[in-house]
């Protein structure tokens, strides 16, 4: 798969991203998505997802034909018995129970069996001293941290490619579902418990997921994206995660981050190292490298940031964050700011 | 084939007449408040639910229409979340069931040789109840108010805390209030079966579409207590702050959904067994035989019914719970295919063994064939816990219940519109604009649901009042939405093809079919009676058999006449021997007090207004005493010894 | 209940002694006898939530503090409501016999023997009311919806047993020939009996096992 989606995760692209590539760049998203771009479960790149493919391709052709053996049977009636065809009396008892029963049965019996073999593979859990994710589902966002990480990240998920992962899955409110298809069939987050599930990716690049159990007023933008990197890259990144948000280097960014610290935004939010310790909303220390804003409601850009700030509620009407009161005048730089913590 | 016995000259014309005396309505407003004719309640039940079909297919229109592009404005998300929230309750709980038992309401009685249902002024209160309902769900929506969690409305989102407003509480307490009728219609049709079927039609020579009632009704005796119990636990968590779904008081979210789907699971049933029930009724009109197997399809009926109730946790492969009650539950759905393939089988073998007469009843029955075998298809791979965990929740799974709810009920609904409709209304539908309205709703339906296999599979989720253009669902999306409007304009010529019979059709013979059942051996429309002669039955295919209708006729005795009053027979329970004349009772206005105390009582609980409700239960009560209080005796017709 | 005159009538004519006279029961004995199905089913679903929320819950049942249930006023309970179906066996013969007094007496009897299980509910919620409610947590929920809905059955049984009694003192209501109300009041009355039982054993009893 080659989406562009896939380019954005990379880090060495990233550092030399030019600002006004990405409309362009969702255009072209647009387009590849007529020509295989979705997070089709049918084009897996997981080892969980990949076995259900298997599963639903066989299903696919028993389907075909055994739908195929109704239709010929529909057509031959529909052919051969109007008109002047002559009722026969019979009562084709064996007819109907081997057409109808018996075969239906082995067929039945045998793609159980198959089932089950392919239940028992999603429910291999990964090792013991495996990798592992804590997500927690909230309305609507997805928080993200690591066994080894003292921070956290929000609707983006990174793994190792090739590893298995394990997924540890906890609601804030109400039922979520996690979901990659590409990657690993759902699991729900069940309030009042633990769920786990894992993924492993079979090639690097980026998996769109989303929240597959309805949530509330913003349950359509409730998505997220798992990167799978290699090791390297991602032992990189899991280092920033751990490590203080990057500082301002600029004025501009300076009389942002006072403008964040002094503002509301200090209230619900996070960026780690500074003192700003708000838990309502996302941790924002590593908001600039994200691949999107709300979970997947608008792309990360400028122009998006700056109008989610002043009223997200027009973005994803019904989200926790109140329109700011922020100056016009100091928004570029709180933007400026917010768009350096990468 | 047939005879019409309103001609036969076995019944005098003074029979004739004081039947018509004991039984008629006069055409008043006073009759149309106090009616206890299961014929008018059946046709009453028909153009309710039909009425709240349209509200709910508008609802699944505008949902379309803000699909059809991604990031639309066309509602708010919130709008859309009571819209879609509304269809699909509305669907399944105002439309599809009591359709069912609008069909069951005005055949059962004539497909048995019945003069009336079991428990007439019962039948009248359950429709009272189910419209009352119906408006007072649908009445919410205008206010913003309307239920909003989705039609099965997992805990905790449907709790206080989560979503305040009434939005639940309209849900819980609607759902409680339309219970009283779908309990009391099915308690009905069981007793109307067991205990009124004319003499001779022993348990096998009833007809398949009664089977299928009846099972129905037994599901729903037992499946409905768990919606009920969890409606009420919803309702005292939501208003009295119980902490039955609440886990920071010990209660349990997972609880909702076990008790839900014991219900809901028998519920797909409850929708889906008597529509094939109408087709195997329609079937023997246009093959020109009996159905093939009928032992074997009333077998498969009987083991639905129980299997049904083994099934539900099908419906939570993706909540974590142990792999060895997934196998278990796996194995029970993977079963349950079985009996409906062999009710398709035999349909198959009836049409290929018989001599097709293609009228527009045969083509909603060709289209269920088609539509409903592509859901059993889907259906059979959601029992397969692994794929069921891909693709529940997304739109491959609203592709698949679409298939199985529209081609395995709504079709043959039609196809029993499109049947009956001379019967209920003795006239004659237009064929051309039957023909019509059958290629753009199946076309309309396939357009529609086909790609959401698609876009399900490519991952999108259900639910979502709008989706982004990456994914790169749009095209697909746009396709169904066309869809949906050919399938709207398909069931707009329906409803244009019932009016126009009724306004312009040609007058309807008896028999204009020259069917297999009962139904067809009397006048169209019936007499308020509906039989002159009780038949007394000799074969599984009555109306076809010469011996029934000598029964009706030459053959037709006093004690089956039953003219000196508003009386019809009961016969025993399985071999239908006839016991004794019973007096039927007369129109009433107590069912409409009782159902309109109701709907104070509930209405006055969503609106906290609790002494309303006190007062409304006493009314209750008083109406139900004075209903059921036994009129005054003489000792000696009694039987006092002291 | 049915027209045992035209019956003995039936009965003795010529079709009749050469076939087997059918006894089948009538239309409202089934609607009864389905109506108390449903609302077994509905108890079922109650009593099975309980022991659903008890073992999700954990191994401290009742939870937080609550003492286990004390068993002497609902063995008193139970003392007062089973037997008190007697009575209405009792007068369910009589009048089949024709016998009214024998039906007033055993209907006035339940009447009774139900009013003071009403009446022990009340002390018991009165005892239980101190320590937890319906909104403590879980277990008072449970505890307060489940016995609370059995309060309201007997309540409602009371009431069909106490309009019985009224059509009965009234006269020209019920005799040898026509007690079928009384026979469908019996069974819903057998049935709230029945229920307690399995309501002693879930709430009562099987938090001390």
């Amino acid at each position: 798969m080659k989406t562009t989606a896939e380019t954005t995760s990379r880090p060495a692209w990233r550092q030399r991203r030019p600002r006004s590539v990405l409309p362009l760049l969702y255009g072209l998203l647009l387009l590849a998505g007529c020509s295989g771009g979705s997070p089709s479960a049918l084009n897996p790149a997981g080892t969980g997802a990949a076995r259900v493919s298997g599963l639903w391709w066989l299903l696919f052709w028993i389907s075909v034909a055994v739908f195929a053996e109704v239709m010929a049977l529909l057509a031959w009636a529909l052919v051969f018995r109007r008109g002047a065809a002559r009722v026969r009396h019979g009562q084709p008892l064996r007819f109907v129970t081997i057409a109808g029963a018996g075969l239906p049965f082995i067929i039945l019996v045998a793609v159980y069996g198959v089932g089950l073999r392919d239940l028992a593979a999603l429910g291999a859990s990964p090792g013991r001293d495996a990798l592992t994710v804590e997500v927690t589902g909230h309305k609507w966002w997805w928080e993200v941290r690591y066994a080894g990480a003292s921070g956290a990240t929000a609707n983006e998920i990174h793994i190792p490619v090739g590893e298995r992962v394990r997924v540890r899955l906890r609601t804030d409110d109400v039922l979520h579902s996690f979901w990659v298809p590409q990657l690993m069939p759902k699991t729900d987050l069940i309030a009042g418990e633990t769920r786990e599930t894992w993924l492993e990716a079979r090639r690097d690049g980026s998996y769109r997921g989303q929240c597959a159990e309805y949530c509330g007023t913003q349950h359509a933008h409730m998505a997220f994206l798992v990167v799978a990197e290699p090791r390297a890259d991602f032992d990189a990144w899991l280092a920033r995660l751990d490590a203080p948000a990057r500082a301002p280097r600029t004025e501009a960014e300076r009389r942002g981050q006072q403008t964040f610290a002094q503002g509301t935004c200090a209230a619900c939010h996070t960026v780690r190292g500074t003192g700003v310790q708000g838990r309502v909303g996302p941790d924002l220390s590593n908001v600039g490298s994200r691949w999107s804003i709300g979970a997947g409601a608008v792309p990360n850009d400028a122009g998006h940031l700056g109008g989610w700030i002043a009223n997200s509620q027009t973005v994803k009407p019904g989200n926790a964050m109140p329109p700011q009161p922020v100056d016009a005048a100091r928004l570029p730089d709180l933007i400026t700011y917010l768009r350096s913590l990468e | 084939m047939s005879t019409t016995t309103s001609t036969a000259p076995a019944v005098g014309r003074d029979d004739l007449a004081r039947l018509a005396e004991h039984w008629a309505e006069p055409r008043s407003l006073r009759s149309w408040f106090t009616t206890v004719d299961h014929k008018r309640i059946g046709r009453r039940y028909l153009v309710t639910a039909a009425f709240f079909f349209v509200l709910a297919g508008l609802s699944a229109l505008v949902m379309r229409t803000q699909l059809a592009r991604p990031e639309s404005g066309v509602v708010s998300p919130q709008e859309y979340n009571q819209l879609f929230t509304m269809h699909g309750t509305a669907m399944i709980f105002l439309f599809a069931t009591p359709m069912l038992f609008g069909f069951g309401n005005f055949l059962v009685p004539l497909m048995i040789g019945s003069r009336d249902m079991a428990f007439p002024r019962l039948n009248a209160f359950g429709y009272w109840v189910f419209l009352f309902a119906g408006l007072f769900m649908w009445a919410s929506l205008p206010f913003g108010a309307a239920p909003n969690n989705g039609w099965f409305a997992y805990a905790p989102l449907n709790q206080v805390q989560h979503n305040p407003g009434l939005h639940m509480d309209v849900y819980a307490l609607g759902l409680l209030f339309l219970g009283i009728s779908t309990t009391s219609g099915a308690i009905n049709f069981i007793v109307t079966a067991l205990k009124l079927r004319a003499p001779g039609m022993s348990l096998n020579r009833v007809p398949l579409f009664v089977w299928a009632i009846v099972a129905t009704a037994f599901m729903v005796i037992f499946a409905l207590p768990a919606l009920n119990a969890d409606n009420a636990m919803l309702f005292f968590d939501r208003r009295f702050g119980t902490h039955f779904f609440d886990p920071s008081g010990g209660g349990n979210v997972l609880l909702w959904q076990h008790l839900f789907w014991i219900f809901g699971h028998p519920d797909v049933y409850i929708i889906v067994l008597p529509a094939l029930g109408i087709v195997s009724a329609v079937l023997p009109a246009f093959t020109r035989r009996g159905v093939v197997a009928y032992s074997l399809i009333v077998l498969s009926i009987v083991a639905i019914a129980i299997i049904s109730f083994g099934v539900w946790v099908h419906h939570m492969f993706a909540t974590g719970l142990p792999q060895l009650s997934y196998s278990f539950f796996s194995a029970a759905s993977t079963v349950i295919t079985i009996p409906s393939g062999i009710q398709i089988f035999a349909w198959l073998a009836t049409m290929l063994l018989g001599r097709l007469v293609s009228r527009v009843p045969l083509l909603f029955v060709i289209g269920f064939i088609v539509t409903f075998v592509l859901g059993g298809f889907t259906g059979a791979m959601f029992a397969l816990t692994a794929f069921d965990q891909q693709v529940t929740d997304s739109y491959f799974v609203v592709a698949h219940f679409h298939y199985v709810l529209i081609g395995g009920a709504v079709f043959p609904m039609l196809a029993g519109i499109y049947y009956w409709l001379p019967k209920i209304t003795g006239r004659m539908y237009h064929e051309g604009l039957g023909r019509w309205a059958f290629w753009l709703a199946f076309t309309g339906m396939h357009v529609t649901f086909f790609p959401m296999h698609l876009t399900g599979l490519f991952g999108m989720p259900r639910r979502v009042y709008t989706y982004r253009s990456e994914p790169g669902w749009d095209g697909w999306n746009l396709v169904s939405t066309v869809g949906s409007y050919l399938l709207a304009l398909g069931l707009l010529l329906v409803l244009v093809g019932v009016v126009h019979a009724v306004r312009r059709g040609r007058p309807a013979p008896a028999d204009p079919w020259e069917g297999d059942s009962l139904e067809w051996s009397t006048a169209s429309p019936p007499e308020p009676y509906n039989f002159p002669v009780i038949p007394r039955v000799r074969s599984l295919h009555p109306t076809w058999d010469a011996r029934t209708a000598e029964s009706t006729t030459t053959g037709a005795t006093a004690d089956r006449v039953l003219s000196d009053g508003r009386r019809t027979l009961f016969t025993s329970e399985l071999d239908a021997r006839t016991e004794r004349a019973v007096a039927m009772p007369e129109p009433s206005y107590k069912p409409l007090v009782l159902a309109g105390a109701l709907l104070v009582f509930f209405t006055a609980m969503l609106l906290a207004a609790y002494p309303i409700a006190v007062v409304a239960v006493l009314v209750v009560a008083a109406t139900i005493a004075a209903w059921l209080w036994p009129p005054r005796r003489p000792d000696e017709e009694l039987g006092v010894a002291s | 209940m049915t027209d045992r005159g035209g019956v003995v009538a039936a009965a003795t004519g010529v079709a009749a002694l050469t076939t087997e006279e059918p006894v089948g029961r009538p239309t409202g004995w089934w609607g009864m006898v389905l109506f108390v199905a449903t609302e077994a089913t509905l108890f079922a679903c109650l009593l099975g939530s309980y022991f659903y929320l008890r073992f999700q819950f954990g191994p401290q049942w009742p939870p937080g503090g609550v003492d286990k249930p004390k068993l002497l006023i609902p063995l008193l309970m139970t003392a007062v409501l089973v037997p008190s179906s007697l009575p209405v066996i009792w007068a369910e013969h009589g009048i089949r016999r024709g016998r009214r007094g024998r039906l007033r007496a055993g209907l006035a009897a339940t009447l009774v023997l139900g009013l003071g299980f009403l009446a022990l509910l009340a002390v018991e919620y009165a005892e239980n009311l101190k320590h937890f409610t319906m909104t403590t947590d879980v277990y008072g929920s449970l505890f307060y919806l489940i016995t609370g809905f059995h309060g309201l059955h007997v309540l409602v049984g009371l009431t069909m047993i106490g309009w019985l009694l009224a059509a009965s003192l009234r006269g020209g209501s019920f005799g040898s020939h026509r007690h079928e109300r009384v026979r469908n009041a019996a069974i819903y009355w057998h049935f709230v009996d029945t229920v307690w039982v399995a309501i002693l054993f879930t709430i009562y009893l099987s938090p001390r096992l």
